[in-house]
């Protein structure tokens, strides 16, 4: 039996169910069975992995898979729906990771037998793999660490840091020829070192400079480098579903980067340099400066207004998974659906940390995803719309960015929720959004603000509906 | 201070300037309230609810004139209520002080401080204090509310056994708050509503509130708005097309409701006697304007005329006409000014005159006369300033050179890489670059909703590189072997975490 084939078949039949996994992910009724497909695409390539090609030490391999596995369950279950971009990140630090674990190993295999071009092309692969394994692992540690509140979320703004980058690159571009000089001598784990040591630096610091509103973009963004990673040791040891599955992955990370980045009108390189957005939220300066009053309104008030209205877009954003109330928004939706009124919600792409962090929130509410738009396709009707709730978001919702050129912000698609005819914007303070940017919608004769925690407050309002 | 509200003496007038709600927040504000008994009865606010919200009830009127530091009234001082007022005294209330010059000379001699609420600049900030457009808001309401009783049929079109009725067509001059106003309200009854405005830009809100806004074929563009968001008086042709405009839908709806009125001037004349005797029998016009002149030529002030079966409603007192709403919302415009009047909210009225809105509605202080205000400043922006230009993101414009240029340097790197690397290599490169073709074509279709459960299934199988490990854990080498067993758990920590919490998460996208 030729078992080297059949382990073939098997890697190509795993990369079919892959691409179907991805591509269930078109709508919602395909998904599940989507994700079904990527079970079974992992499982049967582990398995022809295990029967075909591992020879010995099978009892460390299953108690290593049980283990990990089961690690990998728990904290599945565990894991709260408003954490999800902290869970997202923690994995793709353990991708990181295995890609430089695996790329040490394979340059320790004694039995590896290369020599001229081809040992320079598998050094320079291990390099690789290890270089982006290692910046994708300390970029998510890091991104992990802000997204979840142990690091700050302020831009780490050191200066001169693009020559800090730069340097890091030089750096590791020339131990990676150090590398291969003096592995084709028979040694060169000291420049590896080095190097690892460089991206891990260059990675922790890459992300540090990116301010709390590029999240969604440096957490799409090492999705992205995952996979590359995972490419690369794919190169490295000659493994066809390692490439694909890498290449799947990565340009899937690429795609939702550019997405997130279109989103904010932002480039993507300006987004990698950093310094942008400020996380804290700082008091707004120079309120007086804008024209008009806030006018604020009582739960009480707000309720009676949503309840006489026919239209209604409910706009969340990261302050809603903050204050945990996607559960009462459920139930506020319930209720005017119920009375008839047409309730619908207005996803901005970079709402939340991650793409479709929203998304998520409002799946785990129960709220019917068949009332959950995307920007573009509500955008269009808001001067149709009676009421809209704007709950714990800012700059998605800033008129600044359409009509004011100079604005950090200008250019960045908005959800127009100034155009309906009534606007209520749940905050918490008068604080300007993750951009430092002052949000002309408070200020508009078409705004109230109800102050207050967005979960606290609109469970008033439930109470009153 | 003790702020004193006696009960208004103009003939017909229902209203009264507090109400027992109002009432007890002012007292929230540090003040004491007196009310004259009965000042609220004709609105439906009884004497003991005021005195539940904390009020005391005065029986004497000259009591409440002399003991209170700030009166509150709705109708301007008339008769020998002025003579009752000295300063320090302060008043609030409705004064026209252009058309009462002699009112405001005695006011200033008296030494008052008199604070008129039609003089309320109109800027944003002032918008709660606007007693004019909560009052023109039910004028408007009301206007319909009187058409309806003089109009013999319904306002909604119904098909019924009996036959089928047609809906009432409506038209409003003038959208301005009583306008929009009316409009909402006949909608809403079930009328078709048709909106003419010599402003260009209140179209929108028309067309806001589903009703059809009446276009002037008008070579010239001529825009309408004046200072302060108001009309202003238009050119001779414009008034022509205006009025054939008007004689042609007169002939064709069943109630005109007009409320046109320039700042300052007497009200225009729209609809001329022809016009109403063109319009078919038992046909209503509301005139808003009817205190100016009237925009209608047969109206007659405080009074339903008939001609030629077209009953011609001139009531001038509409806002009276619904005391109960009219007396909250024009309390609460006053509520809000005492509120900007006592920053300490200790009770102690501060007149601010270096405060814009308070400056500007303040006709009298200390001996003399402070109106007009000085012109608002520029930045009080009139309603037209609304932006509503939404500017296009900026397309970035590459020049073709761009693209081309990376092209070329990367068919040539790749050519180079072909000419050095082994096959076997270039086996395994193809299947990359097809393989992100792959990838780039399946993600542009996933839906943006699920982006999150795409991270976590990309992220599991990512995990894939656990192969690699397995490949080197039959290694022979300790450390090795070891390390590759470690590299198998934290992968497989990522497989069963990433596939189940995708899992869970697409097991809650339901319908």
């Amino acid at each position: 039996m030729n078992s080297a084939g059949i382990v073939t078949v098997s890697y190509i039949i795993a990369t079919i169910l892959f691409i179907l996994a991805l591509s269930g992910l078109a709508n919602q009724e395909t998904a599940r069975r989507g994700n079904w497909y990527g079970i079974i695409g992992m499982s049967i390539a582990l398995l022809a992995t295990m029967i075909g090609v591992v020879e010995r030490h099978y009892e460390i391999l299953l108690i290593a898979l049980l283990v990990g596995g089961s690690i990998g369950l728990f904290v599945a279950r565990r894991v709260q729906m408003t954490q999800m971009p902290e869970l997202v990140a923690m994995l793709h630090s353990l991708v990181g990771l295995a890609a430089v674990a695996v790329g040490f190993a394979s340059f320790m295999d004694p039995e590896k037998h290369f020599a001229g071009v081809e040992l320079t092309i598998h050094d320079i692969e291990t390099y690789l793999g290890v270089l982006i394994g290692a910046i994708t692992l300390s970029g998510s540690v890091v991104a992990f660490g802000k997204l979840s509140g142990r690091i700050s979320g302020t831009p780490l703004t050191l200066p001169g840091r693009h020559w800090l980058n730069l340097g890091l690159l030089v750096g590791a571009i020339w131990f990676g020829y150090e590398f291969v000089v003096q592995s084709a001598a028979g040694d060169g784990m000291e420049p590896l070192v080095i190097m690892t040591g460089i991206a891990l630096l260059f990675g922790a610091h890459m992300v540090l400079a990116i301010g709390g509103a590029d999240m969604p973009v440096v957490v799409s963004m090492l999705n992205s480098y995952s996979g590359w990673a995972a490419a690369a040791t794919g190169f490295m040891l000659g493994n066809d579903l390692l490439i694909v599955t890498g290449a799947l992955v990565g340009s899937s990370g690429a795609i939702l980067s550019y997405i997130m980045c279109r989103a904010m009108n932002r480039k993507f390189f300006s987004v990698i340099a950093g310094g942008f957005g400020t996380a804290g939220g700082s008091v707004a300066k120079g309120a007086e400066e804008m024209q008009g009053e806030v006018v604020s309104l009582t739960a009480q008030e707000a309720a009676a207004m949503l309840a006489n209205a026919k239209e209604v877009m409910i706009i969340p954003g990261y302050g809603m998974a903050v204050a945990q109330a996607q559960h009462t928004v459920n139930e506020i939706t319930k209720v005017l659906r119920a009375k008839r009124i047409n309730v619908r919600f207005g996803i901005h792409p970079v709402a939340g940390r991650m793409p479709g962090h929203m998304n998520v929130l409002l799946a785990e509410a129960r709220v019917p995803y068949d009332i959950v738009f995307e920007m573009d396709e509500v955008n269009a009707d808001f001067p149709n719309i009676d009421v809209s709730v704007v709950i714990g978001a800012n700059d998605i919702v800033n008129p600044a960015a359409l009509d004011e050129p100079d604005s950090p912000i200008a250019g960045m698609p908005v959800l127009e929720c100034w155009k309906g005819a009534m606007t209520i914007v749940l905050k918490r303070t008068m604080a300007t959004g993750y951009a430092g940017v002052q949000n002309p919608l408070f200020y508009k004769e078409n705004t109230r603000m109800l102050f207050g925690d967005a979960k606290e407050t609109l469970d008033e309002v439930l109470k009153s509906l | 201070m003790r702020i004193g509200v006696p009960k208004e003496i103009h003939a017909g007038e229902r209203r009264v300037a507090t109400t027992p709600e109002v009432a007890a927040q002012l007292i929230k504000l540090g003040f004491s309230v007196a009310v004259e008994e009965d000042a609220g009865v004709a609105a439906s606010y009884s004497n003991a609810s005021y005195k539940e919200a904390g009020c005391e009830i005065v029986a004497s009127n000259d009591d409440i004139w002399s003991q209170s530091d700030v009166i509150l009234k709705v109708r301007a001082p008339e008769g020998d209520e002025v003579g009752k007022l000295a300063g320090p005294q302060i008043l609030i209330s409705f004064l026209w002080p252009a058309q009462n010059p002699e009112l405001l000379q005695r006011l200033t001699i008296n030494g008052v401080t008199a604070i008129a609420m039609d003089s309320v600049p109109r800027i944003s900030r002032a918008q709660k204090m606007d007693a004019l457009s909560s009052m023109a808001n039910i004028a408007g309401y009301r206007a319909v509310i009187e058409a309806a009783q003089h109009f013999g049929r319904f306002f909604t079109g119904q098909i019924t056994a009996a036959g089928k009725v047609p809906p009432a067509k409506i038209m409003v001059i003038g959208a301005g708050v009583a306008g929009l106003a009316a409009i909402g309200t006949a909608k809403s009854m079930g009328a078709i509503v048709r909106a003419f405005d010599t402003r260009p830009e209140v179209k929108e809100q028309v067309e806001s509130m589903d009703a059809e806004f009446l276009m002037l074929e008008f070579d010239d563009d001529e825009d309408g708005s004046g200072e302060g968001g108001y009309a202003k008086t238009m050119s001779d042709e414009f008034i022509k097309a205006e009025m054939a405009l008007f004689a042609e839908q007169a002939k064709e709806v069943d109630i005109i409701i007009t409320t046109a009125l320039i700042p300052g001037k007497p009200a225009p004349l729209l609809i001329t006697a022809d016009m109403v005797r063109s319009m078919k029998d038992g046909s209503v016009i509301v005139d808003l304007a009817a205190e100016q002149g009237g925009n209608c030529e047969l109206t007659e002030a405080d009074k339903v005329v008939m001609s030629n079966g077209v009953s011609i409603i001139g009531y001038t007192d509409l806002p009276s006409r619904l005391a109960a709403q009219s007396s909250q919302l024009y309390a609460t415009n006053l509520r809000h000014l005492l509120s900007e009047l006592t920053p300490e909210k200790d009770g102690n009225v501060v007149v601010d005159m270096e405060d814009e809105v308070i400056r500007g509605a303040t006709v009298c202080k200390d001996g003399e006369t402070t109106w007009p205000p000085p012109a608002p400043k520029p930045s009080a922006a009139p309603k037209k300033a609304e932006p509503d230009v939404t500017l296009v993101p900026p397309v970035e414009k590459r020049s073709a050179a761009g693209p081309v240029f990376g092209m070329i340097i990367g068919g040539l790197a790749l050519l180079g890489l072909g000419a050095v690397a082994p096959p076997s290599f270039m086996t395994h490169f193809t299947v990359f670059v097809l393989a992100c073709f792959i990838g780039y074509m399946v993600i542009w279709n996933v839906s943006p909703a699920l982006h999150t459960p795409l991270m976590s299934v990309t992220n599991a199988i990512s995990s894939i590189i656990v192969i690699g490990a397995l490949l080197q854990i039959s290694s022979t080498q300790t450390t090795i072997m070891w390390v590759a067993a470690a590299t198998v758990l934290i992968t497989s920590i990522n497989i069963a975490g990433g596939f189940a919490v995708t899992h869970r998460m697409l097991e809650m996208f339901r319908k």
